[in-house]
């Protein structure tokens, strides 16, 4: 690690200050991804805000939205009983993320910041235009199994890491930010940018900018929800592939749909077009095939990650089938 | 690749304690902060370099060893400790982040000469081989307990899974759980 100032906000406004001051300095969280990065030369800041200390920890319902702090931990989103309950596609991915101790120290703003694991991205002796713009891809024509099929430009395949992110696109969850500007909120799938020649901006927030919380508006149909994590292994391991799907079903046709894939995309991916296939169709295999192909349209491999195509097509099948059993 | 050695830098500052001119208080920005933490209910003031994690603090300053590093990127659990009744992984967190927090480590755990039944239930069930990965299925244990999480085989065996054992103990480690909460 680089050596860095460390210091503890005690206030947002601090923090934000703190922050804005110095354009090389960062907040730290739950650690879990900045300071992994630090430990390999990714990122090196001069200054460390902790904003731990911070009263964003809150995960209640607020009108018609469930409102959770940014500093809300993993696990207890996962645990809590009105998110359990609006939307358990949002539990089961958080439980279905990192390890019981990562999602004790992992939080929600952080979570959705993550860098990707694209290993040219964590390695300092590669070329990679997200870490050091204009040194060239290497995972274009290099290991690319991991790496993303949708979204992707000529600059930068990597797949967006997180996995809670998936089913709060799908939901339509809006980020709120405070920042030296004042605060906005910004709905979820305007918040992350596609890499295009510019991979290593990928959000549209401002430096100094804090997220404060998410609201996640409560989907009348959100208890029928699921998300479907498909890995390597059982437990403890990032997505190759995953779907989360709500849907609302009357009398065995689909009335609304909400979808998002997960593993195979640059930025969590809402599917707009394979929803609007599903709105009014039966609740069959056959249009789950035909919802699945248009989600996946435009999916282009790597050679590597070519069976990513295929495998996002058949777990988004097989999340609505569950779904709709 | 070059890395500094955070244990090295920590004993270097620890070294020149009176020529570290800082003012202490991490309210302020510092590289090295003073702070307390405490550990297994004993409190330590510490000045240390804001890079040194937890693990390293434990370690190398405190000479509480039975904490191990496995691969210090939160991807085997060797580190596991609790902060205020939590399991954490020690290795992804600051030490200077615990000011004020509760820390027990696996020197923690035993009343003195007498062990806490997990301790006793993972000699009885046989549960490990050469013991590196241990402290920290034992502290992620207890943790996983004070969860509610130790129900039966399936969640106990998807509960511990953020500890890695190269010896594969997994079945004994499971048997050992579930001996202890009296489930089977
Ligand atoms: C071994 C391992 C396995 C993992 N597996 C998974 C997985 O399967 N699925 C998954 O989704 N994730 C996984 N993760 C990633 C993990 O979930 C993230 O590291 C974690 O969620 C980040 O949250 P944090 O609070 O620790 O963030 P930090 O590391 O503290 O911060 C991350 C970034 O966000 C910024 N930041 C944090 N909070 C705020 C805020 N409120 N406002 C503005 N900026 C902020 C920081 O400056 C930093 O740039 C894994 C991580 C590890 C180490
Ligand atoms: S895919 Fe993106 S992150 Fe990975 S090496 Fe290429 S530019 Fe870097
Ligand atoms: S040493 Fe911390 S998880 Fe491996
Ligand atoms: S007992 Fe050897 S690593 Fe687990």
């Amino acid at each position: 690690m680089n050596p860095f100032r460390y210091e503890r906000a005690q206030s947002g406004a601090a923090a934000i200050a703190a922050a804005q001051h110095d354009g090389d300095a960062r907040f730290v969280a739950g650690g879990t991804n900045i300071l992994d990065l630090m430990k390999i030369h990714v990122e090196a800041p001069s200054l460390l805000v902790d904003i731990n200390r911070l009263p964003l920890s809150k995960i209640e319902l607020r009108g018609d939205s469930v409102h959770i702090g940014a500093l809300a931990r993993l696990n207890d989103v996962a645990a809590h009983p009105v998110v359990r309950q609006a939307f358990p596609m949002v539990a089961i991915a958080l439980e279905q993320s990192a390890s019981p101790q990562l999602r004790n120290m992992a939080s929600m703003g952080g979570n959705l910041l993550q860098r990707t694991r694209c290993a040219y991205f964590r390695d300092v002796a590669a070329p990679c235009n997200k870490r050091a713009p204009g040194s060239g891809c290497g995972a274009i024509g290099g290991e690319n199994r991991m790496e993303a099929i949708l979204g992707t430009s000529e600059r930068c395949i990597a797949t967006h890491a997180s996995d809670v992110a998936v089913p709060l696109v799908a939901l339509d969850a809006v980020v709120n930010v405070a920042g030296p500007q004042g605060s906005r909120s910004i709905v979820l799938s305007d918040f992350y940018r596609l890499p295009g020649a510019t991979p290593h901006l990928e959000t549209v927030l401002v430096h100094g900018e804090l997220i404060t919380g998410l609201s996640v508006p409560v989907l009348p149909f959100g208890a029928r929800s699921t998300y479907l994590k498909v890995r390597d292994r059982a437990q403890y391991e990032f997505a190759l592939g995953s779907a989360a799907v709500a849907l609302d079903i009357e009398g065995g046709t689909i009335r609304q749909a909400r979808l998002a894939l997960g593993g195979v995309g640059t930025v969590p991916w809402r599917p707009r077009a394979a929803e609007h296939d599903l709105t009014g169709a039966p609740a069959t295999r056959t249009a789950f095939e035909g919802a699945a192909e248009a989600a996946l349209t435009g999916a282009r491999g790597y050679g590597m990650n070519d069976f990513k195509i295929a495998l996002a097509k058949r777990t988004l099948v097989r999340a609505l089938e569950m779904v709709a059993a | 690749m070059a890395r500094t050695s955070l244990s090295a830098v920590a004993l270097q500052l620890s070294g020149s304690g009176a020529a570290v001119s800082e003012p202490a208080g991490p309210a302020s920005a510092t590289a090295t902060p003073t702070f307390v933490l405490d550990v297994n209910g004993r409190e330590h003031q510490l000045t240390v370099d804001a890079r040194v994690t937890l693990l390293d603090a434990l370690r190398d300053r405190l000479g509480l060893t039975g904490t191990k590093k496995g691969c210090d990127q939160g991807t085997c659990g060797a580190c596991t400790v609790l902060v205020n009744g939590r399991r954490i992984d020690s290795c992804l967190t600051l030490a200077v982040m615990h000011e004020g927090d509760r820390v027990t480590t696996i020197e923690g755990l035993a009343s003195g000469e007498q062990l806490h039944p997990i301790q006793a239930a993972f000699i009885k069930n046989d549960a490990f081989q050469c013991g590196y990965c241990t402290p920290g299925q034992l502290m992620s244990a207890v943790g996983m307990v004070n969860e509610g999480h130790a129900i039966d085989r399936n969640t106990v065996r998807e509960q511990m899974s953020g500890n890695i054992c190269r010896c594969g103990c997994y079945p004994h480690i499971v048997d050992a759980v579930l001996d202890w909460k009296g489930r089977s």
